[in-house]
């Protein structure tokens, strides 16, 4: 039940405090969540979700900054 | 960017896996906190990898394997109650509680439904006036926040047949006491990546100090997880103890501002007893007096059976990473996945049958990473 992988916002489907939902879409599957806890994500935006809450809005720019690091890593020779 | 390939590639894996080799003077062990992070090490064949280099050990972070099982006995008589629908997820059907299982009980006529969400309890609940819905709600920060949130919108939709059969713990608190148990055997954490997105990090900096051991947070995909521990592997190498946020794109060190509200709006902090580890103090988060007429505890006047049984299942030594799941002598003989005897067989997250799954069938199911 912990697997939470992230899920596209495609659509907001209610803005109140505590009914929030939108659609996401997690690959090719869609499911309504609630967005209660991530109020600031947008259309387009990445979210992970936990027993059908989102609990985190995914940051582009830290995510860019994490796969620089992966691509300084001393090329592999075995692979040349 | 989908957030997913980018963080399998398995060029980069094998750039980690090479350097982390490189690295490690010695066989540092690693202890991994979450269940999400086992089955994917293992799945992904990372632990067989590094066979040899550096130990991984799997902590407790599957919240189905820490449920006691007197609770899953208290769920099963109010699902033998008449007018009763207890609702839980999935995983946690097959758990065994002292005798019998929620879905042996449901075979048996009890009321048992699958939910993937409290929330879809509450419309459960909202569109069936005639049941009184129960949810069994257990699971770590990560999950908590989404029965609070449901319990809050049974108030605000003034349903009287919903209520919550709670057992919700707290990562630190099992953080420390294996940090600070005299038998601890691990040199670093691999912190679990889905609570820090909830309940942040500044409180981990302390641990790290007081245990000397470095805390990485650490995400989920191949690459995360290489990451975190070839960082941990560095600290460890120069004798460095700190906390890192190696998920920075999902984890803020303040943590979820609107998940910590619901928290403390529903919840207060409680000692909560673990399966396998007893009752360790501060660990849980049980509702406050004011949400009392949704504790089903409280309203079908449930006593806590103390009730322990005789069991053949070492967990408490698997979640403390003590022993190793091939090493208990029921492993694959008379617990296997069809047939759990513990908790930790049941879930995929489970030590137990990460283990079963991915290494009595390695050489078959290594991921493109591995080698
Ligand atoms: S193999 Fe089965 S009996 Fe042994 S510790 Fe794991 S779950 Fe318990």
């Amino acid at each position: 039940m912990c697997l939470g992988i992230p899920g596209e916002v495609t659509a907001w489907i209610d803005r109140d405090p505590l009914f929030a939902r939108a659609m996401l879409d997690f690959g090719g599957i869609r499911k309504e969540c609630s967005m209660v806890c991530v109020p600031e994500a947008e259309v387009g935006d990445y979210v992970i979700v936990h027993a059908g809450i989102a609990i985190a809005r995914l940051n582009s720019e830290q995510a860019a900054e994490t796969l620089a690091q992966f691509s300084k890593l001393p090329a592999d020779e075995e692979e040349a | 960017m989908k957030y997913l390939d980018e963080f399998r590639n398995p060029q980069h894996a094998r750039q980690l896996l090479k350097a982390i080799r490189q690295r490690a003077t010695r066989c540092w062990r690693i202890m991994d906190v979450c269940g999400g992070q086992t089955h994917n090490l293992l799945r992904n064949g990372i632990e067989q990898s590094l066979e040899g280099v550096i130990e991984l050990i799997h902590g407790p972070g599957c919240p189905v394997c820490v449920t006691p099982a007197e609770v899953i006995d208290q769920a099963i008589e109010l699902a033998g109650q008449p007018g009763i629908c207890l609702m839980t997820f999935a995983d946690m059907l097959r758990v065994p509680g002292t005798k019998t299982s929620l879905q042996a009980a449901r075979a048996h006529g009890h009321q048992v439904r699958m939910s993937y969400s409290p929330l879809d309890a509450v419309k459960y609940a909202r569109e069936h006036s005639d049941v009184d819905v129960v949810f069994l709600a257990v699971g770590f920060e990560t999950t908590a926040p989404a029965t609070a949130l449901a319990v809050k919108q049974a108030r605000q939709l003034r349903l009287n047949n919903f209520s919550l059969l709670t057992s919700h713990v707290r990562v630190l608190p099992a953080m420390r006491q294996i940090a600070f148990s005299p038998e601890c055997c691990i040199d670093g954490f691999l912190a679990a990546g889905h609570v820090c997105t909830v309940t942040g990090y500044a409180e981990y900096a302390e641990l790290a100090q007081q245990s000397g051991l470095p805390i990485l947070i650490t995400g989920f995909e191949p690459l995360d997880l290489l990451q975190g521990i070839r960082t941990a592997v560095d600290l460890l190498e120069q004798g460095q103890i700190d906390v890192i946020n190696e998920y920075s794109r999902a984890v803020k060190e303040e943590g979820n501002p609107a998940a910590n509200q619901l928290l403390t709006d529903v919840f207060e902090v409680v000692d909560q007893s673990w399966r396998g580890l007893g009752v360790l103090p501060a660990s849980g988060l049980g509702l406050r007096k004011d949400w009392e007429e949704f504790d089903a505890r409280h309203r079908y006047r449930l006593a806590m059976n103390a009730s322990h049984s005789e069991t053949k299942c070492r967990s408490g030594e698997v979640l403390q990473g003590r022993l190793k799941p091939g090493d208990c002598a029921e492993f694959g003989v008379r617990c296997h996945p069809g047939h759990p005897l513990g908790a930790p067989m049941v879930s995929s997250e489970g030590t137990c049958a990460a283990y079963y799954q991915y290494y009595s069938l390695r050489s078959d199911h290594r991921s493109s990473i591995s080698e």
